[in-house]
């Protein structure tokens, strides 16, 4: 630190006005002079001499800001990345990462709105297993991003949110530092965040720090945020506060198992069922997790039902029923849940009817077993966490590590006449499975050639293009009558990261550029089948990916509506027995039809289309790909059949 | 009344697309008059009212049914079965949308008439063959 008296932000801001309002006075002083004087030639006004500054210290500049520190303790917590739109209440922090931080671990991503940072950093997590920081405004930013941190809870993704505030009152600027201040940053999203804290010296944020990410990292993982005030970020470090400054030791959570005597009760249930089932939803953390599930699987020769959370099983596995899975539900006798978020819904259907009802899918006895880290930590507010399923055996544990401990204690208890029972039922899964594909193929086939494109047809054009590559699907698949899980062979745990778990619609175009972001350095080819309307939330994100060179071919899948909103409204109309030929009222993007290409070259991105003749993909696609392997984002807009 | 105290029977929602429809109804199979006591006629068939299948078209997308089972009629497993080509025939397909016992929405005579059906199942028999799947190298 430089030989200076330290002054905190305090006494330099009251100096600052001081000095500034003499100045004030003393061009006034000048100007009514000149006024008294009309007459004579003009002349060039005299400055006012400098007013001498006040009694103590006039200390411009510092050396070690408390941001400097700041930017410390994250770079311990090997953060690569900070997603962020610009924002004074954490100019601070900003200037220390990119300057004395260099602009390295963490890389500051400039993004067009908050909601892109968080969902840029959920979709980064679900390839890179850590997670991506987020910068933002304490009130408007958080506002903002509020959706997107929505999402991230529901889907169980860590982000690692860091929100600027003012909390002294007297400190803060006139007009804007007031609007962009809060007493409470953390109570507009405490309901779906994990934990928050709002650190009042340098110390408390590094253990706050340290604390947060730890909390985010522990299953089930969600959300946290620290809220940094802008006196610690800007601040010279006083001698007092730096005799104090470490950094404690991070030390994550290991994940927790199930119960040993549960396993085993479950393993018996397993092994002695006619027709198991397995359930998954997010069940694979880890690629290990998908290993695990294979593993289970096999020795049970158990069908597997995906749900599609995360990339939990293969898709062409002989075991893998996920398409007629609720028959087979229907008649298991043993059904294994793992990260189930609807175990309910799961085993019940449900009539959205003028009179809403539902019935058990399943036949009476049936027994349930769940394996499911929410069991210890559900919050009451938001209603993600679906009804009360009644099981038989509730395992309050994260089913990626209990599954080793669960697979033991399967093969444990199969003998060499259960082994012959359990092989002749995995044969009849594998024929059974066979059937399923080629019948997949065979509805593919329908409406092939029709305009707008059949997502079938979009499917099948984009595999050829992908399948020798290293490539990772980082978008959802509901949208597209999952053509590509029922088509293409996935059987890597990068090749899927699932949904947004909030449903709610705008996710999809950042989380795919922060999937595309963490496979870039491992060379892998990133793609999305991107819905319209969820990309119309915040475009800017795809200037992003040009700005930061990620990657990734986006297909869009254009059908020019928000479908789902529209099928409610039609619903609403059939039921009440009028308008039925209203439903596109308020519901679709039409008229005029946008121009994804225009938008997309217009932000950077190379990008063709609107494709309206499926003989044309093909080429395009191929195009695109050509600017994507030479390390940019490439659209090529698709208009598409509804679903 | 939206949610009802009582158990009620219907299909499950998240299947593949050819289980929505009531056990009752086959595809491609005609209705089969019951069999009369001896002596007496049998009653009537029912007309089937010839359709227009381009009109049919214009209804199959202004009434939105291209929502759910695509524009070709060519289904989705997310949100309705495949009806075309080959629709089932017209009786129990007029029964089934006045009256859908799974998670379609009910369109009633008041918004759809009989001659719109009719339209529409024309339409729904229009549409041509897919091509087979062995035709199809990005199928292979």
């Amino acid at each position: 630190m430089s030989e200076k008296v330290s002054v905190d932000r305090r006494s330099f801001l009251k100096s600052a006005a001081v000095t500034g309002a003499a100045a004030f006075v003393s061009s006034a002083g000048a100007m009514t002079a000149q006024q008294a004087a009309p007459s004579g030639p003009a002349t060039a006004p005299t400055l006012p001499p400098e007013a001498d500054p006040p009694g103590g210290v006039d200390v411009l500049t510092t050396d070690r800001p408390g941001g400097d520190f700041m930017v410390d303790v994250i770079k311990t917590l090997n953060i690569d990345y900070v997603a962020s739109n610009p924002g004074s209440s954490f100019r601070g922090l900003h200037e220390c990462i990119v300057n004395y931080g260099d602009n390295k671990s963490p890389e500051f991503l400039t993004c067009c709105h908050e909601e892109s940072s968080v969902a840029m950093a959920q979709g980064y997590f679900k390839i890179e297993g850590k997670p991506m920081a987020v910068l933002c405004h304490g009130t408007v930013g958080l506002q903002h991003a509020a959706m997107a941190i929505y999402n991230a809870y529901c889907d169980r993704v860590p982000v690692y949110i860091l929100a600027g505030n003012s909390i002294d009152a007297t400190m803060r600027r006139p007009g804007v530092e007031w609007d962009h201040s809060v007493q409470d940053a953390g109570a507009l999203i405490r309901d779906f965040t994990k934990w928050d804290d709002l650190p009042v010296s340098l110390p408390h944020f590094a253990e706050s720090a340290v604390r947060a990410y730890k909390i985010a990292m522990t299953p089930p993982m969600m959300p946290v945020l620290i809220v940094i005030d802008g006196g610690l970020q800007e601040d010279p470090i006083s001698p007092e506060v730096k005799a104090r400054l470490r950094i404690p030791k991070l030390t994550l959570t290991t994940p927790p198992q199930g119960d040993a005597g549960a396993v085993a009760e479950a393993a018996r249930l397993l092994v002695s069922a006619a027709n198991p089932v397995i359930v998954a939803d997010r069940a694979a953390r880890t690629p290990a997790g998908m290993k695990y599930l294979v593993e289970l699987a096999e020795t049970l020769q158990a069908p597997v039902v995906d749900q599609g959370g995360r990339m939990n099983f293969p898709s062409r596995h002989p075991l893998n029923h996920s398409d007629g899975g609720r028959a087979l539900i229907a008649s298991a006798d043993v059904i294994l849940g793992l990260e189930l978020s609807d175990f309910w819904g799961t085993v019940t259907a449900f009539r959205d009817s003028l009179v809403r009802s539902s019935r058990s899918i399943i036949e009476p006895g049936t027994k349930l077993i769940s394996i499911a880290v929410g069991d210890l930590f559900i919050k009451a507010n938001y209603q993600d966490f679906q009804r009360y399923p009644e099981v038989d055996i509730a395992m309050a544990a994260d089913a990626e590590a209990t599954l080793p401990a669960l697979v033991e204690a399967v093969k444990r208890r199969i003998n060499a006449d259960r082994r012959r029972v359990l092989d002749e039922r995995g044969r009849k899964l594998a024929e059974a499975r066979q059937k399923t594909f080629d019948r997949a193929r065979a509805d593919a086939t329908y409406a092939w050639d029709a305009s707008p494109i059949s997502t079938a047809r979009l499917s099948a054009e984009l595999w050829p293009h992908i399948r020798n590559e290293n490539w990772s699907l980082v978008s959802e698949i509901t949208g597209i009558s999952r053509w590509p899980m029922r088509l293409w062979n996935f059987d890597q745990y990068h090749h899927f990261i699932g949904g947004s778990g909030g449903a709610g619609v705008g996710y999809g175009a950042p989380a795919s550029v922060g999937a595309a972001l963490a496979n870039r350095k491992y060379g892998r080819l990133s793609v999305s089948i991107q819905n319209d309307g969820d990309f119309m939330y915040a475009p800017g994100v795809w200037w992003t990916a040009a700005h930061h060179q990620i990657p990734l071919l986006a297909v869009m899948h254009n059908n020019r509506a928000y479908h789902q909103e529209v099928m409610h409204i039609q619903r609403m109309a059939g039921r009440h027995n009028r308008g039925i030929t209203r439903a596109a009222i308020g519901t679709t993007i039409e008229n005029p039809n946008v121009d994804y290409a225009k938008i997309a070259q217009g932000m950077g991105v190379h990008a063709e289309g609107p494709i309206t003749d499926p003989k044309d993909l093909g080429p395009a696609f191929k195009r695109a790909l050509e600017v994507v392997k030479r390390g940019e984002p490439a659209l090529v807009d698709v208009v598409t059949q509804p679903r | 009344m939206r949610r009802s105290g009582s158990f009620l029977r219907f299909l499950a929602a998240a299947v593949t697309g050819m289980t929505i429809l009531a056990p009752a109804v086959v595809r491609g199979q005609a209705g089969t008059p019951s069999a009369a006591p001896a002596g007496q006629k049998p009653p009537a068939t029912p007309a089937v009212p010839a359709g227009n299948a381009q009109k049919g078209q214009q209804l199959y997308t202004s009434y939105g049914c291209y929502e759910c089972h695509g524009r070709e009629a060519q289904g989705s497993t997310a949100t309705g079965p495949r009806l075309a080509p080959r629709p089932i025939a017209f009786a129990a397909f007029a029964k089934y949308v006045r009256g859908p016992s799974g998670q379609m929405p009910p369109y009633t005579s008041k918004v759809v008439s009989d001659t719109d059906l009719a339209d529409i199942h024309a339409f729904l028999q229009s549409r041509p063959q897919p091509p087979a799947v062995e035709s199809v190298p990005l199928l292979k």
